[in-house]
């Protein structure tokens, strides 16, 4: 049985550790509705950014002059898959999820044949790769100096792969980060980027016929590398937000696990106090009787 | 004949305006055009410049850059990379822009095509005309 003293430190030292895990449940509380916001805020210009280019992808896609980015390279065989993932642990399940169905598609795909490269985005996500994927890194994007996720950084990480699509480096690009549901659900996502796919989420403008300036294939050229932006940034922003989320949950769990271990502690500290008084009262009885 | 139309100016990152407009100015790629409620449905791309909007509150002006614009029956609606509100643009952002035309205009003088290198030097001049016109 450990003695008071030890029994006294250890639950002073789940003290500590407990305020520091409620600590950082509060900032992520406080970071996660920032997030939320600007997800929120981004999710307009997403939305008719689609409805637009479903539009336009609908009346040029078909065509063989269609841009490369919407058609593809006209076959499959490279993917490049592009993991965002945080830049920092502590956050429940979130890094490893994501990890975990990147190296599953990884694994599909390099047993069907294909040639996989991996552009990491996120400490944590290349460290999660590193042991059974390190050779297939490509790239890695550092977003640990940022601290407010602007639309610029998804055009930096836009502008690196489409360099690469240029290059002729790959044929397929997807995009690997969690859908935030809510604070205890976040969905580990895989979505395609390049040849890029667009979902009309509005659907509202399917009669109107459109003039377009310049010609539609011209604008679709335009467009579609801001797709690519978009779509990174919206990932990032869902990113983002599911990493506060899942930090605030795994805190919470944190807390409330430290919690019951005080608990558990205080009263072993107890009971041992109490042995040691009767210990010292039986000693002086039976010293007295022996008298 | 509605007056107005609904106007609405987006950026991924915020929603800067939501009214209803009388007519907006637009810096097409092809050209500056305006337009006013029941304009023929449109899609053009924007080129780095101005957006002026007039609306029965009052005008206001936007500093815009990389996007498009989509006119419907019902309204307008801007989706632009970059969008600030004239009143606060500053030196510094000018010279962002500024220094990203030169910048394609260097790139641009690498190539052959003679457009492109005439493309980059007009979207740097109007840059610096932006400049002079916002007196800054």
């Amino acid at each position: 049985m450990p003695n008071l003293k030890d029994l006294k430190n250890r639950i002073e030292s789940v003290k500590s550790t407990r305020k520091i895990t409620k600590a950082m449940q509060m900032v992520a509380a406080a970071k996660l509705r920032r997030a939320q916001e600007s997800a929120e805020a981004s999710r307009p210009y997403a939305a008719r950014f689609n409805a637009v280019m479903a539009g336009l992808a609908a009346s040029v896609g078909g065509s063989d002059s269609a841009p490369k980015l919407l058609r593809g390279t006209g076959s499959d065989d490279v993917h490049l898959l592009v993991v965002m993932t945080a830049e920092r642990g502590l956050c429940g399940g979130f890094n490893s999820n994501i990890a975990k169905l990147a190296r599953a598609k990884a694994y599909e795909l390099k047993a069907k044949g294909k040639t996989v490269k991996i552009l990491t985005v996120g400490k944590k996500g290349r460290d999660a790769l590193k042991r059974d994927y390190g050779e297939l890194f490509v790239g890695h994007i550092d977003l640990s100096e940022v601290k407010r996720l602007g639309y610029s950084n998804a055009q930096d990480i836009a502008k690196d792969v489409l360099s690469r699509f240029d290059g002729a480096e790959f044929d397929v690009a997807t995009i690997f980060y969690a859908k935030f549901v809510n604070v205890v659900t976040q969905i580990p996502t895989a979505q395609q980027i390049i040849p890029a796919s667009f979902e009309d989420t509005e659907g509202d403008d399917s009669g109107a016929v459109f003039d377009y300036e310049p010609s539609e294939e011209a604008i679709l050229a335009d467009l579609l590398p801001k797709g690519v932006a978009t779509a990174i940034f919206s990932a990032l922003l869902e990113n983002g937000a599911s990493e506060q989320g899942a930090r605030m949950s795994a805190m919470d769990n944190a807390t409330r696990n430290a919690g019951d271990m005080i608990d558990k502690l205080t009263i072993q500290y107890n009971r041992s106090r109490q042995a040691v008084i009767t210990n010292e009262l039986i000693e002086i009885i039976s010293g007295a009787e022996a008298l | 004949m509605a007056n107005t139309m609904q106007f609405d100016l987006v950026s991924p990152e915020r929603s800067l305006a939501s009214l209803e407009a009388s007519a907006v100015q637009i810096p097409g790629a092809d050209g500056d055009m305006t337009a006013m409620p029941d304009h023929a449905p449109t899609i053009t791309t924007l080129r780095p410049g101005l957006l002026k909007v007039e609306a029965p509150e009052g005008s206001s002006e936007y500093l815009v850059t990389g996007g498009f614009a989509q006119i419907n029956g019902d309204g307008l609606s801007v989706l632009a990379e970059k969008a600030i509100p004239v009143a606060e643009v500053t030196r510094s952002h000018l010279d962002d822009l500024i220094a990203e035309a030169r910048a394609s205009h260097e790139v641009a003088k690498a190539s052959d095509d003679q457009s492109i290198v005439d493309d980059a030097a007009k979207l740097l001049a109007d840059m610096e005309a932006l400049g002079t016109h916002m007196s800054l």
